[in-house]
């Protein structure tokens, strides 16, 4: 490794976004031929360190070498320039164009669709990739899009490849053709710089990582000669413990009961076809699919917010008696105590006001209270200060725009929020997404405490390490149909993603 | 029996005015830019061409001959001038400032009305007519010259040949943006930048140059309008408020098109057609009804959107980022 000569030298490295210190006095070299993990919490400064390297940002301080040249990258055109390509996070792709379209954006000279379609082919076959070039994006699959995404910079003659979160969205098998194709271009003499907070990826895929915490460069190593538990502890900077707790459940009674739910979308098309199973109290119930099957329908369904073609929901009472819920309005659904608290795709989409503070958010769940005309707002207030406090949400204060938070801190807001209305059910989707391992632990650890307090937890993750850990029956979705129910105990990883994708496998219970 | 050798023509020219507004606003939504100052911009390509007309014509005393290349260029140069200016405004506080696009579109439609009033009013002072308008017909005599032959050909040099020289680039300009927007790298990075600016940024187009230019280029285009009502649709006279709601109807036109100039061309005649089908189809004297089919081309237009958005096709929808001002550290 040390004969290696880096392809990228970041020296010194400092960006300061107002008073705060995003990098401070980083130091970084990236090799050719291989594979770094960038690792670090939320806000560690991972994404704006790649940021100054695809010239979305410009470094206050410090000296990027390329090859031992000292070079300046103040756009992404100087990034490209210097063969340095980079796939966000969020997908930097125009909906309504074509593939080749977009592939070929921002690039001089004449535009030549056909060429462009031949030489995409040549890429795509090299590595082992399909794409359509002439597909419009609006009708590609994420995990599409992405390839779209690094086949647009491999286009551009990039050999320095940077993947912010590349994992997040894609199912366990396409995460594995998306790491046999960054191995096939790391064979290639490509380097490749992929940001994650799935441990086992790192693992499995990088040959060295980096760290950062708080915007500090902690430290490198190969992978081999590391594990899980060291890295974290060096991300977090304190040991941690890496075990999701999972207490047994304590006197399990049917709180839900759904039998042969059908829903429709608006288009008509069937987004759950006769789905029926019970959630019981003090349990977790992990929901587990490729995105898009109808967890979202599912939990919608439940909380009243989507019209049920066929079937029913009951609520059964701690006595035993049963309340139907289809037909009723999400209102008075709410006040029997089911909580939704989803988390969709755009964090702050549904459930949270971008541009409301803290206490305003709070109060959109208790406004309807109070004797007089006027709004309480000193509750809502005190509610949020126990937020912050309880959930240590970093803000300035309780009258922070919640559009200003970090991912994280505005999910520990919602789910909070949540939470403090003491629900007896609790529906929760992709609470994690996107947030680092530290917070990760501190929402499951909070869904664990309501579990504990006898709530019936209806959870929907994508990460399926996660679900096998954490949840008591995983309910596995393929295509809106019940592929099966499994324990959460000794449940195979495989089986579960199997039954993700065909129905069937086997079915337990 | 309806004439059509009649109609046909001056629906065209009453379409002509829209073409222009609506190829410039087409233009200008590509980028994002929801422009609806054209009506102000439209009204300020007008009377700065007047302004330049009548410098012009009282600079050579009434019996002298015109320099027809002057008469031309002069009002010309002075609309664009005006409506380039107009354009560079709305640019700067909406992209440089990031001011809210409708509020600032509606302001400069008010503003650039009160404008031409406002020196409109002026220039009737000055000349001292009785009447409340300036007629600049020696040069509107250069604007409306066709081709010399067109009144031998009977109805096909009516229909086809009759018009000034405005006319014939209104359709060009159509089609020439259209093949741009269609077919060209810079058209496909502007509808980039209309549809997602902060993915046109990371591929390196710079969305800033984009959105003044192509914003600043429908201005002039859409002034153009303005300066083809004055000296070749009313003869070269003005009169204060004449203009009406030609602005409105070009942003209809936008709609009614999907966003393609190219069928801007004919969506345009058949406005144009519908806004003087009132005084061809015998209504008697009842001025109520002949306002009911002033109303047809915005009917039309609500009929195009609920068939537009019941199909649900992407290619129709307006640019996804239509409205919305672009700051690339928005989080």
């Amino acid at each position: 490794m040390e004969t290696k000569t880096a392809a990228i030298e970041m020296r010194n490295i400092t960006k300061r976004f107002g008073p705060v210190l995003a990098n401070d006095k980083v130091w970084l070299n990236i090799y050719r031929g291989e594979i770094l993990a960038l690792l670090g919490e939320n806000g560690s400064g991972k994404t704006t360190l790649m940021n100054m390297l695809s010239g979305i940002y410009f470094p206050d301080e410090g000296e990027i070498k390329i090859d031992g040249k000292e070079v300046v990258i103040r756009s992404p055109k100087d990034a490209f320039d210097n063969g340095i390509g980079m796939i966000h996070q969020h997908f930097k792709l125009v909906d309504v164009l074509t593939a080749a379209e977009n592939i070929v954006l921002g690039l001089p000279g004449k535009l030549d669709l056909k060429a462009a379609s031949a030489k995409i082919r040549e890429i795509c076959d090299k590595y082992g990739f399909s794409v359509d070039p002439t597909q419009k994006i609006y009708d590609m699959s994420v995990s599409q899009k992405q390839t779209v995404e690094i086949v647009k910079v491999l286009y551009r003659g990039a050999d320095i490849l940077i993947l912010d979160e590349p994992t997040a969205v894609l199912t366990p098998q396409e995460t594995d053709k998306l790491f046999a194709v960054l191995r096939n271009m790391r064979n290639d003499g490509k380097a490749i710089v992929i940001i994650t907070h799935k441990m086992h990826e790192v693992e499995a895929l990088s040959d060295r990582v980096a760290i950062l915490r708080q915007g500090q460069f902690i430290g490198d190593m190969l992978t081999k000669d590391t594990n899980a538990q060291e890295m974290t502890n060096m991300m977090v900077g304190h040991a941690v413990s890496l075990n999701i707790d999972r207490p047994d459940p304590v006197d399990p009674k049917p709180r839900i009961v759904v039998k042969n739910l059908t829903v429709r979308n608006l288009d008509g098309i069937v987004k759950l076809d006769d789905v029926s199973f019970t959630a019981n109290s003090g349990e977790i119930l992990g929901i587990a699919g490729i995105s898009g099957c109808g967890q979202k329908e599912l939990l919608e369904s439940i909380a009243g917010l989507q019209t049920v073609e066929s079937g029913s929901i009951s609520y059964i009472e701690d006595d035993g008696s049963a309340e139907e819920l289809v037909g009723k309005d999400p209102l008075s659904i709410a006040e029997l105590g089911v909580s939704l608290s989803f988390v969709p795709e755009d964090r702050l989409g549904m459930g949270l006001v971008g541009n409301m503070n803290l206490a305003d958010n709070m109060m959109l769940r208790s406004f309807r209270r109070g004797k007089s005309i006027f709004t309480d707002r000193r509750s809502p207030r005190a509610l949020a200060e126990a937020v912050v406090q309880e959930l240590s949400v970093s803000t300035p204060s309780v009258d922070t725009p919640v559009r200003r938070l970090s991912g994280g801190n505005v999910q520990k807001v919602l789910v909070g929020r949540e939470i403090a209305s003491a629900p007896t059910v609790l529906l929760t989707a992709y609470a994690v997404r996107g947030l680092d391992i530290h917070s990760s632990y501190t929402i499951y650890d909070l869904i664990n405490r309501q579990k504990k307090a006898g709530v019936a937890v209806i959870f929907v993750g994508e990460d399926l390490d996660v679900l096998l850990e954490l949840c008591d029956r995983i309910l596995v979705l393929c295509g809106g149909k019940v592929s099966g129910i499994v324990p959460g105990r000794g449940a195979e990883k495989r089986e579960v993603g199997m039954m993700m994708t065909k129905l069937g496998g086997q079915c337990h219970e | 029996m309806f004439d059509f050798v009649s109609f046909i023509p001056r629906a065209i020219v009453q379409g002509i005015p829209l073409l222009f507004g609506s190829t410039g606003e087409t233009l200008t939504e590509k980028s994002g830019n929801l422009n609806l100052g054209i009506p102000g911009i439209m009204y300020v390509g007008g009377i700065c061409g007047v302004i330049g007309a009548f410098l012009y014509e009282h600079s050579v005393p009434a019996p002298g001959a015109l320099n027809p290349f002057l008469a031309v260029c002069i009002p010309l140069l002075s609309s664009l001038l005006g409506s380039l200016l107009m354009g560079l405004l709305y640019c700067f506080l909406t992209v440089t400032l990031r001011a809210n696009q409708n509020v600032t579109g509606l302001a400069m439609t008010t503003f650039g009305v009160g404008f031409g009033n406002f020196f409109g009013g002026s220039l009737i002072k000055l000349s001292g007519a009785d009447v409340p308008s300036i007629a600049l017909s020696r040069t509107s005599a250069f604007f409306s010259a066709s081709l010399p032959f067109s009144g031998k050909l009977g109805w096909f040099g009516k229909i086809f040949l009759s018009y000034g020289f405005l006319a014939y680039t209104a359709v060009i300009l159509a089609f020439v943006c259209a093949y741009i927007l269609r077919r060209t790298r810079i058209g496909l990075q502007l509808r980039a930048v209309g549809e997602n600016p902060n993915t046109a940024d990371a591929a390196g187009i710079n969305v800033t140059k984009y959105k003044y230019v192509a914003t600043c280029a429908g201005s002039m285009i859409a002034g153009l309008g303005g300066l083809y009502y004055v000296m070749d649709y009313a003869c070269g006279v003005w009169s204060n408020n004449g203009f009406g709601d030609r602005g409105w109807l070009a942003i209809a036109l936008v709609i009614f098109t999907v966003w393609r100039p190219n069928i801007g061309v004919f969506a345009s005649f058949l406005f144009g057609g519908l806004y003087i089908l009132h005084m061809f189809i015998p209504s008697g004297m009842n001025l109520a009804v002949k306002e009911l089919y002033k109303m047809l081309p915005y009917v039309i237009t609500i009929l195009v959107l609920v068939i537009v958005s019941m199909q649900k096709k992407r290619e129709n929808d307006p640019p996804a980022s239509l409205g919305l001002s672009y700051f690339r550290e928005e989080r």
